[in-house]
């Protein structure tokens, strides 16, 4: 295979300016284009629910690269203007102002967007967090003593609990699971989260699902749980996940199914590849398909792209990891942690919150999670990768 | 090349160290990336310039 004579990359973020830093890397001189419906540079998001929304960063920090950098990468960003469609067989996308561009390769790299609650649009007082001017219009709204509900008990709803509750808000996190981030770190260390976030002062309205939002003129004023119970609330986020920015792609002929279904080389059809939060590729390790919506992932898989768009024919294997932090805690997460993996403290105490756990089912390793501990975390890594690259027979 | 590392960015997540384990280290405590070698020789500059490209942080600047 010859390298392309053009490159269109869709989505300016992270991974979609990974792809075009990791084309120049590898010695790609053709043309490159990007479009970004944001009308902003590319910025990083894991600050947003962090330094951006307590203050401590201003929201310059947060910004990829600087204007230097990016005009060294001698790229056509196109930014402001949204994607509507894909003509796969002519490799052409159209966008909202009606631009058309071809190219010999189109990466797609348009994330995810925040899941809403019905009646939430148009109810003042109520928040997603995903982009840079979400993160601003919420920060101005979280004043101390302001009584702040949470729905959504994964990474990110813990994560705006903690920040705001250190901004001195009343916090209450609401979800139906029992323990803060329960699905992704499994109960043990769900449990510990809980004890965390009720020191510090937020309240944990768990093991409940959300019904409905109540407001009054306009302006939220509560959320209604299924019990029948109202939280009362001056503010809220939800954040109850995302789905797979595709809706531009639906009559692509691409087959979509929660994210761009892609090969082991992150291919959706010839000339077509996904690569960030919104590609959904098969894993090889794992012998199944895989979505990754982690930081990492975007840069990782982002290089891994640019190598099979110029001709590399390597899988992508990569070994999940995330990181996430919560007042004091750090947390770091190598591969997965199923709900009934065997646990196991294999470093420091759990007691004196340092300690790294082994996750293991049927006898084979499948992550490590470290709690204040990343340096020790990182070195049982390899325990992770070693079991990936042990084949297992699936019944 | 001279490397440049900023701590405050650093989100202690380890990419550097598995592309670069002759330049970089964490510190035990807090895991927060510690720079073994600032100029590093001309052999180790690929992958120098990898671990600045996985940094999930863009904690790592690379003057040349
Ligand atoms: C608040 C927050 C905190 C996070 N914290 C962490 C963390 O601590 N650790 C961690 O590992 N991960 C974290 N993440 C996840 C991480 O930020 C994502 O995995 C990463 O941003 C994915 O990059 P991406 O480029 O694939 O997608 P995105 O960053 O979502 O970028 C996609 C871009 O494409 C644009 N777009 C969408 N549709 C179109 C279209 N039709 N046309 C043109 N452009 C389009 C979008 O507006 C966006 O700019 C966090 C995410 C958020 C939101
Ligand atoms: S990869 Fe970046 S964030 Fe991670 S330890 Fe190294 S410098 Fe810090």
């Amino acid at each position: 295979m010859t390298a392309p004579g053009r490159v269109l990359v869709v989505g300016a973020s992270a991974s979609g300016l990974t792809t075009v830093e990791s084309l120049r890397r590898k010695g790609y001189t053709g043309e490159i284009a990007v479009i970004g419906d944001e009308p902003h540079a590319p910025y990083d998001r894991p600050p947003l629910s962090k330094q951006v929304l307590s203050g401590a960063w201003e929201p310059q920090r947060a910004t990829l690269r600087t204007e230097e950098i990016l005009s060294g990468l001698a790229a056509d960003f196109v930014l402001g203007d949204e994607a509507v469609a894909l003509d796969p067989a002519a490799r052409t996308v159209r966008t909202a102002s009606g631009r058309e561009l071809s190219a010999d390769a189109v990466v797609l790299a348009t994330g995810v967007r925040p899941r809403i609650l019905p009646g939430q649009q148009g109810l003042a007082g109520v928040y997603v967090l995903r982009g840079l001017d979400d993160a601003l219009a919420l920060k101005a709204e979280l004043r101390p003593g302001a009584r702040l509900v949470v729905v959504g008990e994964g990474v990110l709803g813990s994560e705006i609990a903690a920040t705001a509750r250190t901004l001195g808000l009343e916090v209450t996190l609401t979800g139906p699971l029992s323990a803060p981030m329960a699905l992704q770190v499994g109960p043990m260390v769900g449990g510990l989260l809980a004890e965390l976030h009720q020191e510090h002062g937020v309240r944990l309205r768990l093991g409940a699902g959300v019904a409905g939002l109540s407001g009054r003129d306009g302006r939220v004023t509560g959320v209604e749980l299924s019990t029948g119970e109202t939280l009362a609330a001056d503010v809220v986020v939800v954040a109850i996940g995302a789905s797979p920015a595709t809706e531009w792609l639906a009559d692509s002929g691409l087959t979509l199914d929660n994210g761009v279904v892609c090969d082991s080389r992150c291919r959706a059809a010839d000339g077509i590849y996904a690569v960030g939060d919104v590609a959904r590729f098969h894993h090889e390790g794992y012998g199944r398909l895989m979505r990754l919506e982690n930081r990492t992932n975007a840069t990782e898989q982002a290089a891994a792209v640019a190598g099979v768009v110029l001709g590399e024919d390597r899988p992508y294997v990569p070994v999940p990891y995330f990181w996430t932090d919560q007042f004091e805690a750090k947390l770091q997460v190598h591969g997965l942690l199923p709900a009934d993996a065997d646990v196991e403290v294999v470093e420091g105490d759990v007691a004196a919150r340092r300690f790294v756990l082994r996750y293991a089912s049927e006898g084979a390793v499948t992550g490590v999670l470290g709690w204040n501990m990343p340096k020790q975390t990182r070195l049982r890594r390899q325990e992770v990768v070693d079991a990936l690259h042990t084949p297992v027979s699936t019944p | 090349m001279k490397v440049l590392i900023d701590e405050e960015k650093c989100v202690a997540a380890g990419q550097c160290v598995n592309a670069s384990p002759d330049v970089f280290d964490q510190r035990e405590e807090d895991g927060i990336v510690v720079l073994l070698n600032e100029n590093p020789s001309a052999e180790l500059a690929d992958d120098v310039r990898n671990a600045a490209a996985v940094c999930p942080a863009l904690a790592i600047r690379i003057a040349e």
